[in-house]
């Protein structure tokens, strides 16, 4: 998790430029109010340097789950799952320090709800994979389906191959890092935080996005109601080579190439008012 | 929510009973009402499968009189089978109400199917050289055993699980749906369609019969009459993502083909993998991963996407 250093470091760098304009936008998504060095009363206390194995073959994903958190209260902070099989909700809520790979590939909802562990999955994630992230990172190897980062707050969600559709889909946070393509209505709703996709991107981009960045590679298929090109700035560009260094990664005709998709904010949440309100005006 | 599944072995045969059974038993959380496959044998020249029923399975718990129905209806079925001069070669009573033939018939299906069907309580599952169409009631374990589906041996085949949302729990609704009249062709999806009666009112006055209130048979019989008009497969299926409304995931077969297309939407899942000897696709990768336990590379086909594997 940032630190308060980290945050200042962030701010002084220009990386909190979100214009929160609707009423409703600067009550629920204060760039304040997240905290630094935040901890769950009930965390389990692990050590990162002690290591176990967990074949889940024959295990359902209730068995699973409780298993990982039986070996996080037993102090085992990195934990390896084997033979994961594309099974669903495997290590939801997961409000911990932990260092968790997946050998394999997860179905769908995998790591949903989680704060702080660093996850690598070395197979494909299915849909909604890390739903409402709040912080830590999440690396997928090969592919992942749609939904991918749905509602996101924090953390960086990373996938090396290509996803499906509505990837960050009313995301609130974070970094989503594609490193192929994504499908239709990627964005969808955004409202915070930031998206990388290196490949190209389908139909819709960004609709009805009310903030956040988007930066695209490759081809736009089509911009979604109200999403429009921006201009790069050099501290973007910065920051796009460092977060894609970080996971390996390198965008293949340069950072500076890439595309930025902003919200144009001309829908009807940008005036400023409650829809009851908007009606007393009309 | 529902779960298709489909694969195709492309040069040769496979465990394909075992294969779909393994597939849509993991799909069972999608859809618990009914399971269906249609199945691609190896075909015999100049014959013909039929598979059929005469009832429901629910019927069998109404009246006293059902049982003495379903032989008087199957009786009907053959006396109007030889009637129109078919040949047949084997029969099997696979349960009390659904029944497999092996026949021999060059004349013209539509009208065999009509002359049939117009027997108190038939509807043909399927006709072909290759096809064979099963469903019923049940998980795919339960289906699987009952129509001894285990050991079939052949290249292709798609397969269902229903939970029944827009129509009722029974062997008409549930999938796969042949595409009547043509020969070997049948579908599975999964989603809604939202102008399904417009749709469906349009082909009844071009004279195509529909046997269910469910929306997916729709898609069959849409695409059974493009395949009239002399239209492709793939031309047939790119032509649905405009003119079939609503959200859906549909996976067809023909004798030698295997097809998907996904809406523009992209609402409903469908994870696929592809090497040089097989293609196998499924709603959730745990159907893939029951018959290839060993990590592979899987991806989900995008939005509007039409794919087509020949045999």
């Amino acid at each position: 998790m940032a630190t308060l250093d980290d945050k200042h470091k962030s701010y002084g760098m220009g990386m909190h430029t979100e214009q929160l304009k609707g009423r409703s936008l600067s009550t629920f998504f204060s760039v304040d109010e997240e905290s630094s060095n935040f901890t769950y009363p009930d965390a389990f206390q692990v050590d990162i340097d002690k290591k176990t194995e967990l074949d889940v073959k024959d295990m359902e994903a209730t068995e699973i789950n409780l298993k990982v958190r039986a070996l996080m209260k037993e102090g085992y902070g990195h934990i390896v799952i084997k033979n994961p099989l594309a099974k669903h909700s495997l290590c939801v809520g997961i409000l911990n320090r932990l260092k968790l790979e997946f050998e394999g590939s997860l179905g769908y909802f995998g790591c949903g709800l989680i704060d702080g562990p660093n996850i690598t999955v070395k197979g494909r994630v299915g849909w909604s994979c890390a739903e409402n992230m709040m912080s830590g990172t999440l690396v997928v190897e090969k592919n992942a389906g749609s939904t991918f980062g749905a509602a996101i707050r924090g953390g960086d969600l990373v996938c090396k191959g290509d996803v499906g559709s509505r990837t960050g889909i009313d995301q609130k946070g974070g970094t989503i890092i594609v490193g192929g393509n994504t499908g239709a209505f990627s964005g969808f709703m955004m409202q915070r935080g930031r998206m990388i996709v290196l490949g190209d991107a389908g139909i819709n981009l960004g609709d009805s996005m009310y903030d956040g960045t988007i930066f695209i590679g490759g081809k736009i298929a089509s911009c979604g109601v109200d999403a429009v090109p921006g201009e790069m700035t050099d501290i973007e560009a910065q920051w796009m080579e460092r977060k894609l260094a970080l996971y390996g990664m390198k965008a293949p005709n340069g950072v500076s190439k890439m595309q930025k998709i902003v919200a144009g904010k001309q829908l009807w949440n940008y005036d400023n008012l409650e829809p009851h309100e908007k009606k007393i005006v009309l | 929510m529902c779960g298709i599944a489909g694969i195709i072995h492309r040069g040769k045969s496979g465990d394909v009973g075992r294969e779909m059974t393994s597939m849509l038993k993991a799909l069972k959380h999608r859809g618990p009402d009914s399971t269906g496959f249609a199945l691609y044998g190896t075909p015999v020249a100049k014959e013909h499968i039929i598979r059929f029923k005469v009832a429901e399975q629910e019927d069998l718990a109404k009246g006293f009189h059902i049982h003495k129905d379903i032989e008087d209806r199957k009786a009907t079925v053959d006396e109007r089978m030889r009637g129109l001069g078919v040949d047949i070669l084997a029969e099997e009573a696979v349960t009390e109400y659904a029944f497999r033939y092996r026949v021999k018939y060059d004349g013209d299906m539509r009208r065999l199917a009509d002359f049939i069907e117009d027997v108190e309580g038939a509807e043909i599952l399927s006709i072909g050289e290759a096809l064979e169409l099963v469903k019923d009631l049940g998980d795919a374990d339960v289906v699987s055993q009952q129509y001894d589906l285990g050991g079939f041996i052949g290249t292709h085949g798609i397969g269902h699980t229903r939970m029944a949302t827009e129509s009722d729990v029974d062997i008409r609704s549930a999938h796969p749906y042949w595409a009547y009249p043509f020969k070997d062709v049948a579908v599975v999806h999964n989603g809604q369609l939202t102008n399904y009666w417009n749709g469906r009112r349009a082909l009844e006055h071009r004279g195509h019969r529909f046997m269910s209130n469910c929306d997916s048979e729709l898609i069959a019989v849409y695409l059974a009459d493009k395949m009239d008009q002399g239209i492709d497969l793939k031309q047939a299926m790119t032509d649905s993502l405009t003119e079939l409304d609503g959200v859906f995931t549909y996976v067809v077969t023909t004798a030698d083909k295997l097809g998907m297309a996904k809406d523009t939407m992209a609402a409903k899942p469908m994870v696929l993998y592809e090497d040089d000897e097989t293609v196998v696709l499924a709603s959730e990768e745990a159907a893939i991963r029951s018959i290839f336990p060993h990590e592979i590379d899987t991806f989900d086909p995008y939005e509007g996407e039409v794919r087509v594997w020949q045999l």
